[in-house]
């Protein structure tokens, strides 16, 4: 699904790499976690894979479903079935969430040579993942995150993934900001995408949110590289014992 | 947006820009008092108005043109315009439609405006303007059933002349300011509007102004008269075909709402803007204004996207008790546009009461400005105003000016104002590419959520027009 290979990341203008010779496999169906310290590169991972502006991609590549998904713009990315999840999701005041949800659905339906969907299926399936969510139905006509408390924009990420149905998800810090029921509402959300064609990778500080979301692998993501790769227990020891270790380890 | 993707900017397509090839009897180009005569003259018009149209000359000779507003252009040459033009066809006035010339109808056709009633929109009636005089109004005998006057304002001059004896210039003296003083000399020709007292208009009402003939200035008037108690609905709209040149549209609009009367007022203007260097377009010079009576309502709406050259002001005089006004608008510039756009609320009357929301988008290299007065006299106890100013700016080298005017003679009269400025952000284009959307479609989704509030006042039909037109205007405004 995504291969990542010494991949090195500056931000534009500035010297020092911040992410330093990446590698990172992700198969199909699988669930990686990518934790590490503030300021290890994680979200600049995740921004970089969307294809934000402003990253220097330096050295290294990446395919994604055996295409080079450097090569791509954002668009393209999105409609190849790459869906970031943001940390911290912007508001566009006055344009409905549900009007956003239709031209985002149907460019996608579009570049898979799909007719739009038409305007009362798109509601049917966006009210029931409001349901799932739990969010008011009201919710869809809300300006896109105009006034949303932090849990509704999380939740406003997982229904938008929801209905465009990617390949491979990157939630950044989902989990942040989440009081315990938003969090399983969350996970439930995630959990109930799972499936052997779709891939999952979440960045996160604390291992809070892979108790609801079991991942196949965790990382550790510290100084620009993957410093210990293991299985869910890992997780479980980072808990336990902080980053510290590791990054003496490394040095 | 990087800055090397705001660079790269495209032509737009502007859809209207063709010229109708029809045979017009055009006046040459000057102005002077022969010309006067000869428009009257055209006109059948009677000696009263020849001599008003006259005194509105002479006074506009002893006037300066205006240069307070926040635009720069090219002087204008009023010696050099053609102050009436009309299709020759037209001469001996068309019964109906079946004697318009069909090429006329075409034209209408091809802007997305049918006049013959059964292909028309629904539920709304059309008086059509080409260059200086009315084409055609379609559905004047369902109007005439509810007693409702819709004709042009020529017409209504031979037709009813003590009901625009009595309003003409009532709200805007001819004397009022240098362009309604031009516009009162030599108006060709606009609408008119008479809904009788507890009146509901059974339809929308529409006039579609289309500039044709080069060289002309185009100087219509429009009239409408709400009578105690009476609801309309009014839209016009406007276009004019591409040319190098700069064409002068001067028009004077006058409402009046008689008490507990109410007028919607919409505009979608969408005038030649001039290319991406700023060549030709229409220099647009607009007195617009309303007098509200009490418990009476005005609303001005307006969708504002062509134009070299927007100055205009659309207002209300709140004379009643209790009356009313509102003023919505969108005003996009892009290339090389300028506008300099607002509204004067005019607070006379006790617990009167004001609404403005004003929405500006920048694009290009455009200078785009909210100009507006709130005024509450002595007398207007208990007079309230709220004012919303909001400024879009799209890519770093537009400008977005706000010069608001706040004059309270009343202390218990309450007056609030909020402003913003902000910029279609990197990150809201970003959000909208990484779930598909390409960045074109981003930034007019984007500009369109800004302006919800005042398309939603926007009659049905036209709140989506005026959506995609927004959207053809912001073509190439983002690389």
């Amino acid at each position: 699904m995504l291969s990542i290979h010494d991949l090195e990341v500056r931000i534009a203008d500035q010297e020092r790499p911040i992410l330093k010779g990446l590698d990172l496999e992700v198969g199909a169906g699988e669930v990686h976690a990518i934790m590490g310290p503030n300021g290890s590169g994680k979200s600049t991972l995740g921004y970089v894979l969307a294809g934000r502006d402003g990253y220097q991609v330096t050295r290294g590549s990446v395919r994604f479903r055996g295409r080079d998904l450097l090569a791509m713009d954002v668009e393209t990315r999105a409609r190849e079935g790459l869906f970031l999840a943001f940390q911290y999701p912007v508001e566009i005041p006055g344009l409905s969430n549900l009007e956003f949800l239709k031209a985002a659905v149907d460019a996608v339906r579009e570049y898979r040579g799909e007719p739009p969907l038409d305007s009362a299926a798109l509601l049917r399936r966006a009210r029931e993942a409001c349901a799932a969510l739990r969010l008011d139905p009201g919710f869809l006509k809300r300006g896109v995150n105009e006034g949303f408390s932090g849990g509704e924009k999380k939740r406003n990420e997982i229904l938008q993934m929801m209905l465009l149905e990617p390949r491979l998800c990157i939630l950044d810090e989902i989990d942040s900001g989440l009081d315990i029921d938003a969090l399983q509402v969350v996970a439930d959300g995630v959990n109930a995408l799972r499936s052997p064609d779709r891939s999952f990778v979440l960045i996160t500080h604390y291992q809070r949110l892979l108790e609801y979301v079991r991942p196949d692998r965790v990382h550790v993501l510290s100084g620009g590289r993957i410093v210990r790769s293991g299985g869910a227990e890992l997780a479980l020891e980072l808990e336990e014992r902080g980053y510290g270790w590791l990054e003496e380890e490394v040095a | 947006m990087s800055k090397e993707s705001i660079a790269g900017l495209v032509r737009r397509e502007y859809a209207a820009g063709f010229v109708t090839p029809i045979e017009s009897d055009t006046l040459p180009p000057g102005l002077n008092e022969e010309v006067i005569r000869t428009i009257s003259q055209r006109k059948e018009e009677p000696d009263w108005l020849l001599a008003w149209r006259l005194e509105a000359y002479r006074a506009w000779l002893k006037m300066e043109e205006p240069h307070w507003a926040h635009l720069r252009y090219e002087p204008i040459d009023y010696q050099a315009l053609s102050y009436y033009s009309a299709p020759k066809s037209l001469a001996k006035r068309p019964k109906s439609l079946d004697e318009v010339d069909p090429e006329l109808l075409r034209t209408y056709e091809k802007l997305g405006i049918p006049l013959h009633e059964q292909a028309a929109l629904a539920g709304v009636a059309v008086d059509a303007v080409f260059d200086s005089v009315s084409v055609a109004t379609s559905f004047r005998e369902k109007l005439a059933e509810a007693g409702v006057i819709f004709c042009s304002i020529s017409e209504a001059v031979r037709e009813y002349p003590e009901l625009v004896r009595r309003y003409l210039g009532s709200v805007v003296p001819p004397r009022d300011n240098f362009f309604a003083a031009l516009n009162s000399a030599v108006f060709s020709d606009g609408s008119f509007v008479y809904v009788p007292k507890g009146v509901r208009c059974p339809m929308e009402l529409s006039t579609y102004f289309r500039i044709n003939e080069s060289r002309t200035g185009q100087f219509e008037r429009t009239l409408i008269v709400a009578d105690e108690g009476s609801y309309v609905s009014y839209l016009e709209g406007c276009t004019a075909p591409m040319r190098d040149e700069h064409q002068l549209h001067a028009a004077v609009v006058e409402l009046v709402a008689l008490p507990g009367a109410q007028i919607k007022y919409s505009t979608v203007q969408n005038w030649y803007p001039g290319d991406e260097e700023g060549r030709g377009g229409i220099y647009n010079f607009v007195t617009k204004r309303g007098l509200v009576h009490d418990h009476a309502r005005i609303s001005w709406t307006q969708v504002e996207t062509g134009s070299a050259i927007t100055w205009k002001y659309p207002s209300c005089v709140l004379k009643g008790e209790g009356s009313v006004g509102e003023f919505y608008s969108v005003a996009l510039t892009n290339h090389c546009q300028q506008a300099d756009t607002g509204t004067k609320m005019i607070h006379l009357g006790r617990g009167s009461r004001s609404t403005i929301i004003s929405k500006g988008i920048s694009a290009g290299r455009s200078s785009n400005t909210y100009r507006g007065k709130v005024h509450i006299a002595a007398t207007a106890a208990g007079a309230r105003n709220y004012t919303q100013c909001d400024s879009l700016l799209i890519g770093d080298r537009c400008g977005a000016h706000t010069f608001p005017y706040i004059e309270s003679r009343n202390a218990s009269a309450v007056v609030e104002h909020e402003a913003s400025t902000s910029k279609v952000s990197d990150d809201q284009l970003f959000l909208c590419r990484s779930r598909g959307i390409d960045t074109e479609k981003a930034v007019s989704m984007i500009v369109n959520g800004f302006c919800r509030e005042v398309f939603r006042q926007l009659p049905m039909e036209f709140a989506v027009e005026a959506g995609k037109l927004l959207e053809v205007s912001l073509e190439g405004a983002v690389g």
